[in-house]
């Protein structure tokens, strides 16, 4: 084990614990009894770090599967057009009714991943090309923001509408083991096809012929990452919404702390991305906010877009 | 024996048919645009040829286990692009990719590689703090580190200055002399001229001219290819092309 991925455990080991203690009522080890002590910790909180971590580490695998992949550090799972994709279905279940939708929202999510996974290997898949890919990952991207936009505007009533804005934004929020068992083993399976296309990935650090001369197979490398990225990004819209900058951000933290192969990158990538979410998700439940708390996908987007504004201005430096 | 028959990829290549053998070293030439990459790339298995196939010792590269072909033939690309700021010894340990050994093993083929190419005080070193031409050693001992049976190299001697090109080509002898097939395509044609044992030349994707380079690389073949009015001088192994 690397210095880091020791490093991120013992993080990890240490906040997750402490963040169950943390929230709108304050739970003191050594202090006296807090009423529903328990079923705080085990109905809201614990379920609420898990999927934290869950969400957390197969969006910062992504992320550093993504850039290795498009060889850019810049890249960022959404770029595939998979969240938007899954948002648009999630958003579409907020017409089948309110009493079914605990069971359609998850399953039209997965079915918008799932469409936009389709659709991306149906039209760059057999060429494998990159470039092809990711224009067609913005094609789609946008493609779902257009019917999202849509699906809003044509929204059946006021009441609708707001709920589906709020989820919109992403947030951990209300979420319990229902959300866990449906995100874990999606999740899982997106990291292990990640774990599968590691090799390939720092291949393709050579370029693209390069790679194929070390037996990659750029088609095979292609369907891994859609498989995996889609899985990981359309569980995880589909039990908390859009959480973006995770995936991005991420990679960054940890590659000067790795031989900066692509490989090298994922495990302490997921471990930072569970930490990130974690962490920030504990910060937007203690921080005092009038009516209510923070969402986490506005929390993680005001962090990293001026991240990504200085990751430019340093790309641009390093350019010049 | 690596064999190339009746190779056409259609507006690249037309009716190419070539064999080379082990333990020599062979140079592609001709003016640019005459398919010699293309050449490279489809004789590494890269280009599937519309007609024509190419053999490793008598077996289509088509249907060879993709990891079987990666380490039999190691290739690098024209185009050194490397994505990521790594060192000099993680670059050249990509280059066990196609291997299924123990960790032991190839850092030990990985320290080899290094080695051959004299870049033990640089091993360390991220690839943005090299010059051009210690970048160009490295990515050789990426394909080195893999110790395929052939080494199909683009240009791989184009960054390089004088010296190191001497050195770099003594090596590639030295490993051809061990049995080692070496392709290289170049431009200098005195390079050619001096250290292949076969040349091939090529001219808008046909085949021209193949066989020793005194043959090959006759003031009459340059003359129709490159359109130039030129004279070998000096001794054989030492010659140098005089406009």
């Amino acid at each position: 084990m690397t210095r880091p991925v020791i490093v991120l455990l013992a993080a990890l080991a240490i906040t997750l614990p402490l963040s169950l203690l943390a929230g709108q009522v304050w739970i003191d080890p050594f202090g006296p009894p807090v009423p529903n002590a328990t079923a705080i910790l085990m109905e809201l909180r614990l379920p609420r770090a898990l999927l934290a971590l869950i969400l957390g580490s197969g969006l910062g695998a992504a992320g550093a599967a993504m850039q290795g992949y498009l060889r850019n550090p810049l890249a960022d799972p959404g770029l595939f057009g998979i969240a938007p994709a899954a948002a648009l279905g999630a958003v579409l279940s907020f017409y089948t009714g309110y009493e079914i939708q605990a069971v359609t929202l998850p399953l039209f999510a997965l079915t918008g991943a799932a469409g936009a996974m389709a659709l991306l290997a149906l039209i760059a898949g057999r060429s494998g090309g990159i470039a092809l890919f990711t224009l067609a990952g913005m094609m789609i991207a946008s493609l779902a923001g257009a019917l999202t936009s849509l699906a809003i505007s044509l929204s059946p009533n006021p009441f609708a509408l707001s709920e589906i804005v709020t989820w919109l934004m992403g947030a951990l929020a209300d979420r319990g083991w229902h959300e866990v068992r449906l995100a874990a083993p999606l999740t899982l399976l997106g990291l292990l096809a990640l774990w599968r296309a590691a090799p390939a990935l720092d291949a393709l650090a050579l370029g693209e012929a390069a790679a194929r001369s070390l037996g990659v197979e750029p088609a095979r490398l292609l369907a891994l990452m859609i498989l995996a990225i889609g899985l990981i990004v359309g569980s995880g819209v589909a039990v908390a919404g859009m959480i973006g900058f995770v995936g991005l951000m991420v990679p960054h933290f940890v590659r000067p702390f790795t031989d900066q192969r692509p490989s090298a990158t994922l495990l302490p990538s997921a471990l930072a991305g569970a930490l990130l979410l974690l962490v920030a998700d504990c910060l937007c439940r203690i921080l005092p906010l009038q009516g209510g708390e923070l969402r986490l996908g506005i929390a993680l987007s005001l962090a990293g877009a001026p991240f990504f504004l200085r990751l430019l201005l340093k790309l641009r430096r390093e350019l010049a | 024996m690596l064999e190339a028959l009746g190779l056409t990829i259609p507006h690249r290549l037309h009716e190419v048919t070539t064999q080379l053998r082990a333990g020599t070293v062979t140079a592609i030439v001709g003016p640019n645009g005459a398919g010699k990459s293309t050449m490279l790339a489809a004789l590494a298995g890269l280009h599937a040829p519309t007609t024509g196939t190419v053999t490793l010792d008598g077996q289509p590269l088509a249907q060879l286990v993709r990891q079987e072909r990666a380490r039999r033939i190691g290739y690098l690309p024209q185009a050194g692009e490397v994505a990521w700021n790594l060192s000099v010894r993680t670059l050249v340990g990509l280059g066990r990719l196609p291997h299924r050994t123990s960790a032991a093993e190839n850092a030990e083929a990985v320290k080899q590689a290094i080695a051959a190419m004299q870049l033990e005080p640089l091993a360390e070193r991220a690839l943005a703090t090299l010059s051009g031409g210690e970048r160009a050693r490295a990515l050789l001992a990426r394909v080195l580190a893999t110790e395929p049976h052939w080494i199909l190299a683009d240009e791989p001697l184009a960054a390089l200055d004088l010296a190191h090109q001497q050195a770099l080509i003594r090596r590639l002898r030295a490993l051809a002399q061990e049995g080692t097939g070496v392709v290289l395509v170049v431009h200098d044609l005195a390079l050619a001229m001096n250290h292949a044992d076969h040349v091939i030349v090529l001219d808008s994707g046909k085949l021209i001219a193949q066989g020793p380079p005194q043959e090959a690389l006759s003031e009459h073949f340059v003359a129709q290819v490159w359109n130039l009015k030129a004279r070998w001088l000096g001794e054989t192994g030492h010659r140098a092309l005089a406009l």
